[in-house]
């Protein structure tokens, strides 16, 4: 395992805010990162630092042999002389240039043919044909992003940022899109670091989160171990999802999904992708308990399980299920001082079927990090 | 009509627009994009001529143009030109007194232009001038051609400042607004309505054509 990216550095703000980073990318399976947080927690500070756009006050970033930033050594490379992709939240096409101006905007290549053979090439992969003419006023918001996308890809970049990837499309577009985006970012094989302060576009895009609050990074790791293991309970808040498993999608009915997780199967709102391998994700509060266990099994989701832990958590408990797969709960203490729960009693857990996201999974990401 | 006057004018207007065309964009450039605290100085001096009287900015200048003046020696020394009573001389004060009427529409332009298109396209690796070549200027040319045109317009019509510093040199200095001036003092009044009629129609023109450049707004 090598090391692509070493950052580590200070920038501060003269309204007293101030961003302390220390992050590394590596060369391994693992080669799409989101930076996850809170608006004004530093996520952004960090990527546009990463570009060039902005520099720290102290400390080093380093990208394979080169060094794009040291203060000690007054070294800060401009954008330009970094090699990178950024894409913009609101995508920041060229309003005056057509779709292939925009796409070919970048591309130094020697000939022209050279470049037009490239953007020729971006305009099939992103399914931009037939649109060569338009201005960008006259797109889409899903076909903009393509553009954006395509335009940022066409130069080759060595590291990808993407700020907000799919914030500024409908809720809609947005789900549809996670999962084109995912595959893009698969195929490309280059380092990927995103902004988000969305649970699910984190989940859905990376392959490794970094919760970053307060200008620091808080927990760095799998989406796994981000999500379902927080290291506190603050970081906890901030992830707020306290179970994420795999799971395979077996049969579809009506627009009600039904998914195999573990030895148990769960019916769920289907996803709009046509996919097999998802995340199941479920939030404590939408797993409610009933005492005793409820006669047939599994029944539109009242599942059997039995209490593995329970934690105090302020107001709240957080009770540990075991159901087939690991589940969280999350109860007020009079609700689970009624139900007189404890340890190893065997209890009835309901979901309601929306309350169940899922989220197409990246190829193996889960399985591959989490053997065990 | 006094035509070597009109003739003057023109000559005047047009090097005054083209030399507040390129220095002016980089300092208006400038002036929307620096985020350096003390940039409210230079806004000050750039502003300056709206509402100083021209007499005074006029006056200054004469003496700074003279053989003990800064800009007298300056030009003496560098090019042997002498700057009162000539042409270069009220080209001179003609681009400082014309430097808001430049300045102030290129940097709004500029300054209502996004932003993350500029940085769009230095993270696309494309130089800064490059850049602004390719980017900044065809999206902000509205305003800087409703700039250019207001700079035109507003020489045209100077008077003060040229009369302080170049006086009333037929084929030299005489502008038209010095010769209607110089007409009316001989009490000719025929030949100084007709140059007046005609300032008249130009500035209206060029007015209205500004107007509809500015409704055509800034970047598109």
């Amino acid at each position: 395992m090598t090391t692509d990216l070493v950052s580590r550095f200070v920038k501060r703000y003269v309204a007293g805010a101030t961003i302390d980073i220390d992050f590394r990318q590596s060369t391994d399976s693992s080669n799409v990162t989101a930076l996850f947080g809170p608006s004004g927690c530093g996520k952004t500070t960090l990527l546009r630092c990463l570009a060039g756009l902005i520099h720290p006050d102290e400390g080093v970033i380093q990208f394979r042999d080169q060094t794009w930033f040291a203060a000690d050594r007054n070294i800060a490379l401009s954008p330009q002389q970094r090699d990178i992709g950024f894409l913009f939240q609101e995508y920041a096409l060229f309003p005056h240039l057509t779709v292939t101006e925009n796409i070919g905007y970048g591309v130094h290549d020697h000939t022209s043919a050279q470049r037009q053979h490239r953007v020729a090439q971006m305009l099939e992969l992103f399914d931009l044909k037939g649109l060569e003419l338009r201005h960008p006023r006259q797109l889409s918001g899903g076909q903009q992003q393509r553009v954006a996308l395509a335009r940022t890809l066409a130069r080759r970049p060595k590291l990808l940022l993407l700020d907000e990837p799919l914030s500024a499309l409908d809720t809609l577009l947005r789900e549809q899109l996670r999962g084109e985006l995912r595959a893009v970012l698969a195929e490309l094989g280059t380092p990927v670091i995103l902004v988000t302060h969305d649970r699910v576009e984190a989940i859905a895009l990376a392959d490794r989160v970094a919760v970053i609050d307060a200008g620091s990074i808080q927990q760095i790791g799998s989406v796994q171990d981000v999500f379902t293991r927080p290291k506190n309970a603050a970081l906890a808040r901030l992830v707020g999802m306290e179970t994420i498993v795999s799971g395979e999608i077996v049969d579809v009915l009506d627009g009600l999904a039904t998914v195999r997780v573990g030895t148990t199967s769960l019916l769920a709102v289907a996803p709009l992708t046509a996919v097999r391998q998802v995340h199941v994700c479920i939030k404590g509060e939408d797993v409610a308990l009933q005492k005793g266990s409820s006669g047939s099994s599994s029944v539109r989701n009242h599942l059997n399980a039995t209490i593995r832990s329970l934690t105090q958590e302020g107001p709240l408990v957080r009770v540990g299920l075991d159901c087939g797969f690991e589940l969280t709960s999350l109860i007020t203490r009079p609700a689970s001082e009624e139900l007189q729960l404890k340890v190893g009693d065997p209890i009835t857990a309901m979901l309601k079927a929306p309350a169940i996201h899922l989220v197409p999974a990246a190829a193996g990401s889960l399985s591959a990090s989490h053997p065990g | 009509m006094d035509w070597a006057a009109i003739w003057l004018t023109m000559k005047l207007a047009s090097a005054t627009t083209l030399i507040l065309f390129v220095a002016g964009l980089p300092l208006a450039y400038w002036l929307a994009m620096s985020r350096w605290p003390g940039r409210f100085v230079i806004e000050a001096v750039v502003a300056l001529p709206l509402v100083l009287p021209p007499t005074v900015l006029g006056y200054y200048l004469l003496v700074t143009m003279g053989p003990y003046g800064v800009l007298g020696q300056i030009s003496t020394s560098l090019f042997g030109v002498r700057l009162p009573f000539t042409f270069a001389g009220i080209l001179v004060g003609s681009v400082l007194f014309n430097l808001p009427f430049a300045v102030r529409p290129f940097a709004a332009a500029f300054a209502a232009m996004d932003r993350q298109l500029i940085e769009a396209s230095w993270c696309l690796g494309v130089s800064r001038f490059e850049t602004f070549r390719r980017v900044t200027l065809p999206l902000c040319w509205p305003g800087i051609l409703a700039g250019l045109i207001l700079t035109f317009a507003h020489t045209v019509g100077e008077f003060g400042v040229v009369l302080m510093i170049g006086g009333n040199l037929e084929g030299k200095t005489r502008t038209a607004s010095v010769s209607i001036y110089d007409s009316v003092q001989a009490l000719d009044y025929q030949t100084a309505g007709q140059t007046a009629l005609l300032l008249l129609v130009f500035s209206f023109t060029v007015l209205c054509l500004a107007q509809w450049l500015g409704r055509r707004g800034g970047p598109v």
